[in-house]
């Protein structure tokens, strides 16, 4: 397969799933924007968007552009600005761009999902958005992001194509789980003083939510929210499909399957099983106690090379 | 020449030609609104492989579909045995003439064609003197258009050897047509042509570098998504299961050319270019572009590689040179010409340019170096006005026009608004030109839809139609 | 005359360059007055099959598909030359004299290259006239470096008037070719009595000139080739036969460190 392909098939499943992230993380914001109880984090009202403009690495971006993060500034840069390049406009035209540059390699279901999403998000405008359609428009994108993916393992052929994309899909996720508890790291620490309030269960509750995962909490765990199990569920249950040691998994089972294709063993191959394997033997209070912080940004530059490494291997 | 418009169904005379007899009462059969049903249907076929044309459509309007008319137009065997005869003859000529030119020049030492007309053309290749390409084949895929005017009156308009396009159609068309009139494809006895991809991998296969161990590798090399043609590039590649690569893939080492895969680099043996000489190598030519391979060239001299159609091709498709064609059947093959060229005035000689000026309004009078129908006058439909600009035009530059009669083109029964009507036609066959040579049973026959008009060109509102090369 | 040349240019990227692919066109050819008697070419990889482009210019190609942060290309040397005053008989003439009047970006025609030829008096010989057109361009144009660069064209050095060979060389061209003269750029060496000496290589012209064939004209010193001149490649302009034209796939900006040396080769004592 031409590395121009495979470098496509990546970033097309990157930036699907990039954009539904941005659903989500955006979900979340209206949500905390809306909770009734008083703000515990220091911070102004409105730290909620701010939020969001970290976990999804554009705040710098947007400041350039604007003073201060109002609800409909954010979500306008967020959702629909042509000038931030990870929008979910501009995701959702990046993965279609991707997918059509290699046409021929995509079933017809993958490229309708691209094409079909790409032509519906023109008619949304940032008037639409602040107001009832908020919420509809980000069921709408995270749908599609997710029918993207069941497009993709329901139709494509299980060969080299299927398996670009799947790990452009999972580098993407794991990036972004991890972004997330970052972000919030803070509230999720032993030291952290809860104050028993509303407000902690709204936190806790916004980064399950953020990765889909408030209903697997309990059916996991079968007790209130407990922010150390909060970690654990999204770092290292291999059954949480968004957590980071399962994103591993996938990137790991998938670079297998390439390595038996071509006959030949890449560094990514051992870059990956490598980070997989800190994960899978970790135990989350040792992750606690050695720093979940630096846990996560180690995690992220970690992941960031992985990434790299896979497009010297392959994809350049 | 005849003045009398031939209709290829009706004729000359009182009777419908036999060949489409079969034809005619299907049509009387079918009433006027399931025709333009059949018709809508087509279209909407032809939208949903357009979800491929308006691939490259950006915005909010999808590229446009080009007009499809659902009545095939029918061959005779015995027309096309005398047809592909002569396209035989023709493009065997070209490729002769070619191989001359870039070698021993022998038909300019004897005379026939002025040194200056083709050593200062800057469709001449330098870079191809001496090169040595295998088969001596030089155009792989050529198509030539032809136009009719009587019952065997048969004249080449033009021959297009560098990059011809619009075998895609050929094939979308005939597709179309078996699924919506199976009961009228049944009733003739209809040459295949959808074995031409095959053939088309046959012959670039066949003219691989000597170099080349094993199984060939062969490569489309498009100018990418936004070029009007890319859903032909990226279709034919599909359709022979080879990679379609632009020109980022493909990079040079030592004296090979390689694609960028994600299991390494794999040589490429054949590319079947889709990108003019000026973009394909900024070593040698336009040193911005992007859109070819650095060193190309030179792996072409080092003979690893074949480009199909060859560089410099360009110089055999030339208005200008297009006249002397009968001139290098005769001298090539000691053959007389069983096609004819279109009567052509050449305005670079006075006598003819004045012959031209004083005749505008019964002439069509083209650029040299245009194409696509565009920067030409048709005299008998064009205005006093036209024709005082157009005069102006022709004496200050000269040597860049030449004028031809308008012909009285055929016309075949197309399905327009008011009904089924006669309108204007051409025909562009193609040909495969490796090992062996072969003649596409078919082609594609443009139509003119504007009652009246003459020009077929699709960039100025013509038609296509399936054509129907009926078995012996 | 015998002639060693060592010459080097040494490319220096502010960036790696991944990729990169140069045609070099730094191998001359023995032929009347020009007897090549070794040549060596040394660059960053040992690997660098030769060709002969459709000039019939020897050419290596050389790539480069690791990352690197410069390049150096070593030509070294030794030619006997002879004079024989302009002549250039026994090459490899691929391309017929006519296909040199073919204008080109650098050679188009313009008013002012017209009038310049138009002082060409019509009578006298070929040679003759030549000669006059190359002390016109010299007098029109001076020598005089850092005016211009690789895309100046013909039109612009003769506005200027100013210039350095490769832009007299391209006057005289493309006035030699509204007279009517096929005319061809040359690229080569040049060998100076006194040190000091143009930076890079010179170019010069040739003019078909029915009847003798060939004939080479320097208008930047105002003579025909001499035994001091080694003749590299020739094209219609400077994109033919510049000694160097490459690609790179990154790399930032490019410096560019030249060194040359034609040095008189001292006779040797016979043993």
């Amino acid at each position: 397969m031409l590395s121009r392909t495979a470098d496509s098939l990546y970033w097309m499943a990157r930036y699907m799933e990039r954009a539904g992230n941005l659903a989500r993380i955006l979900e979340v914001s209206d949500r905390m924007a809306m909770s009734p109880s008083p703000n515990t984090d220091g911070l102004p009202p409105g730290n909620e968007w701010q939020s969001a403009l970290i976990t999804s690495g554009t705040e710098s971006l947007f400041l350039q552009k604007y003073e201060a993060p109002s609800a409909e500034r954010v979500l306008h840069f967020l959702a629909l600005d042509e000038a931030n390049p990870s929008s979910i406009r501009n995701c959702l035209e990046t993965a279609r761009r991707n997918g059509r540059a290699m046409r021929t390699a995509l079933t017809r279901e993958v490229w309708e999902n691209l094409n079909d999403t790409w032509l519906e998000i023109r008619g949304f405008t940032t008037q639409r958005l602040v107001g009832v359609e908020l919420r509809k428009f980000l069921d709408w994108v995270r749908e599609r992001s997710l029918q993207f993916h069941g497009a993709v393992t329901g139709t494509m052929l299980r060969d080299d194509a299927y398996a670009f994309t799947r790990l452009g899909a999972q580098i993407e996720r794991a990036d972004n789980t991890a972004r997330i508890l970052d972000v919030k790291y803070h509230i999720l620490l032993p030291d952290y003083a809860p104050v028993g309030g509303g407000r902690d269960f709204y936190q806790w509750a916004a980064i399950l939510r953020a990765v889909s995962a408030h209903r697997s909490y309990r059916f996991i765990y079968r007790q209130s929210y407990k922010p150390w199990l909060i970690a654990d569920l999204l770092m290292l249950r291999e059954e949480m499909p968004r957590s980071l040691v399962a994103c591993l998994g996938h990137t790991c089972t998938h670079l297998q399957s390439l390595s038996s294709r071509y006959g030949q063993q890449h560094e990514c191959y051992r870059l990956a099983g490598q980070l997989h394997a800190s994960l899978r033997f970790a135990r989350i209070d040792e992750v606690f106690q050695n720093g979940l912080h630096e846990f996560l940004t180690d995690f992220i530059s970690r992941n960031m090379s992985l990434n790299d490494q896979i497009r010297t291997d392959f994809l350049m | 020449m005849e003045s009398q418009v031939f209709d290829e169904m009706a004729g000359l005379e009182e009777q419908t030609r036999p060949v489409y007899e079969r034809l005619k009462q299907w049509l009387d059969e079918m009433p006027h609104d399931l025709l333009t049903l059949r018709r809508d249907e087509a279209e909407t076929l032809f939208r949903r492989i357009g979800i491929t044309f308006a691939v490259y459509g950006e915005g909010g309007d999808p590229e446009r579909l080009i007009p499809f008319d659902v009545i095939p137009r029918l061959l005779e065997a015995r027309e096309w045995e005398y047809l592909a005869a002569g396209l035989e003859q023709r493009v065997r000529a070209l490729n002769a003439f070619l191989h001359d030119l870039y070698h021993d020049q022998e038909i300019l030492k004897a005379g026939l064609i002025p040194r200056e007309l083709l050593l200062r053309n800057p469709a001449y290749q330098p870079e191809m003197q001496g090169l040595e390409v295998p088969g001596a084949v030089y155009s792989h895929i050529s198509g030539i258009d032809m136009v009719r005017v009587g019952p065997d009156e048969f004249y080449v308009l033009e021959d297009n050897v560098r990059t011809p396009s619009g075998v895609s159609y050929m094939l979308e068309n005939r597709e179309v047509t078996m699924r919506l009139f199976p009961e009228l494809f049944s009733r003739y006895a209809v040459e295949p042509v959808d074995h031409y991809c095959e053939d088309l991998l046959a012959t670039l296969k066949s003219v691989a570098p000597r170099e080349c161990e094993g199984e060939p590798t062969v490569a489309v090399l498009t100018p990418g998504i936004h070029n009007s043609a890319y859903y032909e590039h990226s279709f034919l590649a599909d359709q022979m299961g080879v990679e379609l690569v632009e020109g980022m893939d493909l990079f040079v080492q030592d004296r090979f050319v390689y694609m960028r895969t994600t299991e390494g680099p794999k040589r490429v043996d054949v590319i079947y270019r889709r990108v003019d000489d000026a973009f394909l190598d900024p070593l040698v030519f336009n040193p911005n572009s992007m859109l070819g391979v650095p060193g190309l060239m030179a792996a072409y001299r080092f003979g690893t590689v074949t480009l199909a159609n060859a560089v410099g091709t360009g110089i055999a498709d030339d208005k200008a040179v297009y006249i002397h064609v009968p001139e290098m059947i005769r001298f090539y093959f000691g053959e007389e010409p069983r096609l004819k060229n279109v009567p052509t005035w050449q305005c670079s000689r006075a006598s003819e340019c004045q012959y031209v000026l004083d005749h505008l309004e019964d002439l069509v009078v083209k650029e040299v170096h245009g194409s696509g129908g565009y920067g030409m006058l048709v005299g008998p439909t064009s205005t006093a006005q036209e024709r005082a600009e157009y005069a102006k035009r022709i004496q200050s530059q000269p040597a860049e026009f030449i004028a031809q009669p308008t012909l009285a083109l055929s016309t075949c029964p197309t399905l327009v608004a008011e009904g089924v009507a006669p309108r204007h036609v051409d025909l562009r066959p193609f040909v495969l030109m490796g090992e062996s040579l072969q003649v596409v049973p078919g082609g594609l026959t443009r139509v003119a839809l504007q009652e009246g008009s003459l020009v077929v060109n699709s960039s100025q509102g013509g038609g296509t139609k399936d054509t129907w090369v009926l078995k012996a | 005359m015998h002639l060693r040349i060592d010459h080097t240019t040494t490319y220096h990227y502010s960036h790696p360059v991944a990729y990169s692919a140069q045609q070099i066109r730094l191998l001359p050819d023995s032929f009347e007055g020009q007897e090549v008697l070794s040549w060596r070419l040394e660059t960053d990889s040992r690997h660098f099959p030769e060709f002969r482009d459709g000039f019939g210019n020897r050419t290596a190609f050389l790539t480069l598909d690791r990352p690197h942060a410069g390049l150096t290309l070593r030509v070294i040397g030794e030619v006997e030359t002879e004079n024989f005053h302009g002549l250039v008989r026994g090459l490899p003439e691929p391309l017929p004299p006519e296909f040199f009047l073919r204008p080109t970006l650098r050679t188009r025609p313009s008013l002012a290259l017209q009038r310049l030829a138009q002082q060409i008096p019509q009578q006298g010989g070929s040679v003759e006239r030549l000669h006059r057109l190359m002390n016109q361009v010299r007098l029109q144009v001076l020598y005089e470096t850092g005016e211009t660069h690789v895309a100046t064209t013909a039109d612009e050095a003769l506005a200027h008037g100013r210039g350095v060979c490769q832009d007299h060389a391209h006057v005289f061209i493309a006035c030699a070719r509204l007279l009517g003269f096929p005319a061809r750029y040359v690229s080569g060496y040049l060998w100076t009595r006194c040190d000091v000496h143009h930076d890079a290589s010179h170019a010069w012209a040739e003019a078909w000139v029915p009847d003798l064939g060939w004939v080479g004209f320097d208008p930047a010193n105002g003579v025909s080739p001499t035994e001091a001149y080694v003749r590299l490649a020739c094209g219609l302009d400077y994109a033919e036969a510049a000694p160097v034209r490459g690609v790179r796939r990154g790399g930032g900006s490019e410096a560019l460190e030249v060194h040359l040396q034609v040095q008189q080769a001292q006779h040797q004592v016979a043993a």
